[in-house]
């Protein structure tokens, strides 16, 4: 079987369906009553079925049906929801999503479902006989072409419904070759064509039916569409192995009837059904004019681009020493354009925040359950765009940040009561870009951080003196927290550790380029922020000479560049300070630091220039500015992986190599 | 035919201090003049700096002071062999390379250890060929990180200081 060329659309689909399964569940513990919601779950769950059925991955696709059994018998309001059967199609989903990363590893999907199976069955069976009636009926007029007698009051309701918003209604009955082999394939195909010009409201024999096989050779569906009945039947006729296509108009306003609630209420749901309906149609166009590009080809295309970047600092470079007119226009020319090439390749690699977010409410449910806490997630600027590299890794970061809120910032409803609050805590989720930065706040309306014991557990731990606790800001006294070997939970949970991780947290954002800052209002909650940079590879340096060599400092990272006079400059324990605008900042030599070799120029003026890292900063002393630059970020390569103070490489317009300087370890 | 092939290993032969060095030649990824340098601050001495070698950024060894020889102006003989490694790329410096030549492994002897010498990990054995004597390195052991890192945390911890 030519199955490998599928699989990647098929991991990447069922990933889709199963996140669209999860929102929509939580959407539907919310607002149980909706059954467009329903529809959404019973849609997601339907595709999944038959793309694994296909893929021959049999677990999944067993799985799969059970649930859309159970979700079947609810949106024919045969089975009310209640929080049971959500929680064990919550089980059900993990399952399935499990079983999709297995085959992702590389496995076969599979897994011992009997007992999820099994749940669902009961789920099914244990309601009202109506669902065995019904069944019953469908198996005894399995071969009936006549479709009508079978309708029941909602499926009648739709069609109405859509009668009178200038759908047709059909009755298509399709009659596959005697010889075909894979019959559920040739139905599956069909299903698909007919999905896709309109919506299938009814099947005989039942869909499940005609996925078993359990069929001769016809079956016959009730479509509303737009399409004629000549397109239907030649957009069927498209799948091999189809003997006939035979396209009827059915009427139904003679069916209409019976009991007046129960009318109203299905009117209702109709309304829903089609107006989702609408819904989808209008989508359509716009997915169309998307692409799926593997990864790796827009990684390549930006290595290409790296090399022309570079190309064309050194043809900005030859333009400035030969000052030729022409030249220096085409070379400007040039920079333009491929400046907005660079604007254009980032933005490809551009994914929304949502792929990060999106896997937050499960684990917010689930935890705030094991915790015994009522908390309300609140997610805004899921759409805010990062690239890709950063959203691989600010992952777990944010997990721990999240867990961290509910476990120690979140209090229990009764201590939130007692202490005036609602008992239902807030957690904020909250992404923005600003300037060349994404902000990412995690904020929770729960205790806060109290000063007092985080100063004590630095004291006791040895963090800090307690001169130095007094002298603190507040917000010097947050950072502790993410300190290594710092823990502020009396207890130890399992749920966020041992505060092992806050600094692992902050070790991972700050090698992503980023920053993390906290604040916090005891009693009233505290707000984690974190600045992330929008791409990693092409960053914006300064470069400056130190004697003969040249360094680069990520622009992101200096707060000014300034010239002293060396008079200015202050010793403090035999360290150089200055003041500079009211604060005293300690100054670092470069050439120390890098030992540079030559020899010393005694200047009266020293370049400086001031970094800074969250609240602290450092002046750097360099010998002259050269200018700023965009670079593209290299790695010194696997060997050489531990330089102290060096975070990277780039390739300068002369073909050199020039070294960036990492800041923050120059920042005590 | 495969039979004979294994019999041989074809080897890039390079100078250092006068004597015969051989490396697989599979190691190789491309042999260099010497480039432009650029000094990483921080480390052994025996790391050069890194070059740009189109565009991959790669770090530089001098074979002669990682081996502990008398350090030697670099001169047109000198040459770096590109190594591909283990997903390293690495340049190590050596005073000349001119020869790929097919060592046959029967003429592989141990190491010849004479009463008090340190024993040298980096060297696999020694090959007698040709009237000439060949002395065959491990790549792992010349670029072991357990030397580069020690080297590296002693400086560091002298420039926090």
């Amino acid at each position: 079987m030519v199955v490998n060329e599928y699989l990647d659309i098929f991991i990447e689909e069922s990933k889709e369906h199963i996140q669209s399964l999860n929102d929509h569940l939580l959407e539907l513990e919310k607002d149980p009553k909706n059954i467009t919601i329903v529809n959404e779950i019973f849609r997601s769950a339907h595709t999944l079925k038959g793309m694994s059925a296909t893929m021959g991955y049999q677990d999944l696709a067993d799985l799969t049906h059970n649930m859309e059994n159970v979700l079947d018998a609810v949106r024919n309001k045969k089975l009310t929801l209640n929080s049971q059967i959500v929680d064990v199609i919550f089980t059900v989903v993990d399952a399935l999503e499990s079983m999709v990363f297995d085959i992702i590893d590389g496995g076969e999907g599979k897994q011992d479902v009997s007992e999820l199976v099994n749940k669902l069955d009961a789920i099914e069976n244990g309601d009202q006989n109506i669902d065995s009636q019904t069944k019953k009926a469908d198996k005894s007029s399995g071969k009936t072409s006549s479709i009508e007698s079978e309708l029941d009051q909602f499926e009648l309701t739709v069609l109405q419904q859509s009668n009178e918003k200038g759908y047709q209604n059909y009755q298509v009955t399709v009659q596959l070759q005697d010889t075909t082999l894979l019959k559920a394939a040739r139905v599956y195909m069909v299903f698909e064509i007919l999905e896709q010009i309109g919506e299938v409201i009814k099947s005989v024999p039942s869909v499940t039916e005609l996925e078993d096989e359990n069929f001769e050779f016809d079956f016959t569906v009730v479509l509303v569409t737009k399409d004629g009945p000549d397109e239907i039947e030649q957009k069927i006729m498209k799948v091999s192995e189809i003997n006939s296509v035979t396209v009827n108009e059915l009427k139904v306003n003679q069916f209409t009837g019976g009991d007046a609630e129960e009318a109203q209420d299905t009117v209702k749901a109709a309304e829903e059904t089609s107006e989702d309906h609408e819904e989808t149609t209008s989508k359509r166009p716009l997915t169309s004019k998307t692409i799926r590009v593997n990864i790796e080809r827009l990684d390549a295309l930006m290595n290409l681009f790296e090399e022309l970047v570079t190309d064309r600092g050194r043809l900005e470079q030859i333009s400035a020493d030969l000052r030729h007119n022409d030249l220096e226009e085409t070379v400007e020319r040039m920079a333009r354009i491929s400046g907005d090439l660079q604007n254009i390749i980032l933005n490809m690699r551009m994914v929304p925040i949502n792929q990060v977010f999106n896997r937050f409410p499960r684990m917010v449910r689930q935890l705030s359950r094991e915790l015994n806490k009522e908390i309300n997630l609140e997610i805004i600027g899921a759409d805010t765009e990062l690239d890709r590299t950063v959203i691989d890794e600010i992952g777990d970061p944010l997990v721990h940040l999240i867990r961290n809120a509910l476990d120690h910032g979140i209090e229990t409803p009764e201590v939130r009561k007692a202490s005036g609050k609602p008992g239902t805590g807030t957690l904020k989720l909250n992404a923005y870009h600003s300037g060349n930065h994404v902000f990412i706040e995690i904020s929770d309306d729960g205790a806060g951080i109290n000063r007092d014991v985080i100063t004590k557990k630095a004291i006791e731990n040895g963090l800090i003196t307690k001169e130095q606790a007094q002298s603190y800001s507040n917000h010097q006294v947050y950072q502790l927290i993410m300190e290594s070997g710092f823990s502020t939970a009396d207890k130890i949970s399992d749920v966020s550790g041992r505060g092992v991780g806050l600094d692992v947290v902050k070790s991972t954002i700050e090698a992503l380029g980023g920053s993390i800052t906290i604040d916090s209002e005891l009693g009233k909650g505290s707000v984690f922020s974190i600045q992330l940079p929008l791409t990693l590879t092409i960053i914006s340096v300064m470069l400056t000479k130190v004697k003969d060599e040249t360094f680069a400092i990520p622009l992101s990272s200096i707060l000014e560049t300034a010239i002293i006079h060396k008079d200015k400059i202050m010793t403090a324990h035999n360290k150089q300070v200055i003041d500079f605008r009211g604060r005293v900042v300690p100054l670092v030599s470069l050439t120390e630091i890098f030992d540079v070799p030559g020899d010393d120029q005694d200047d009266n003026y020293h370049s400086v220039v001031i970094i800074r890292q969250g609240e602290k900063m450092t002046g750097l002393i360099v010998d002259s500015f050269i200018g700023q630059q965009e670079v593209v970020l290299k790695t010194l390569g696997n060997y050489l992986s531990n330089v102290f103070a060096i975070s990277g490489a780039t390739i300068l317009g002369d073909g050199q190599v020039a070294l960036i300087v990492d800041t923050s370890a120059l920042i005590k | 035919m495969a039979k004979v092939e294994s019999e041989f290993v074809k080897s890039i032969i390079f100078q250092l201090n006068n004597e015969e060095y051989a490396m697989p030649v599979d190691l190789v990824g491309a042999i260099e003049r010497m480039l432009p340098i650029t000094r990483v601050p921080g480390t052994p001495d025996f790391i050069k700096g890194v070059l740009n070698l189109r565009g991959v950024v790669t770090p530089l060894l001098d074979l002669r002071i990682r081996f502990g020889f008398e350090p030697k102006d670099y001169s047109d003989e000198t040459r770096t062999i590109i190594i591909q490694h283990e997903n390293m790329d690495v340049g190590l410096i050596v005073d000349a390379a001119h020869d790929v030549i097919d060592i046959p492994k029967a003429s592989i002897e141990p190491t010849p250890e004479a009463v008090g010498s340190v024993h040298i990990d980096y060297i696999d054995g020694v090959a007698k060929y040709d009237e000439r004597l060949f002395i065959l390195l491990n790549i792992d052991k010349i670029l072991s990180k357990e030397l580069l890192e020690q080297e590296t945390t002693a400086r560091k911890e002298k420039l926090v200081q």
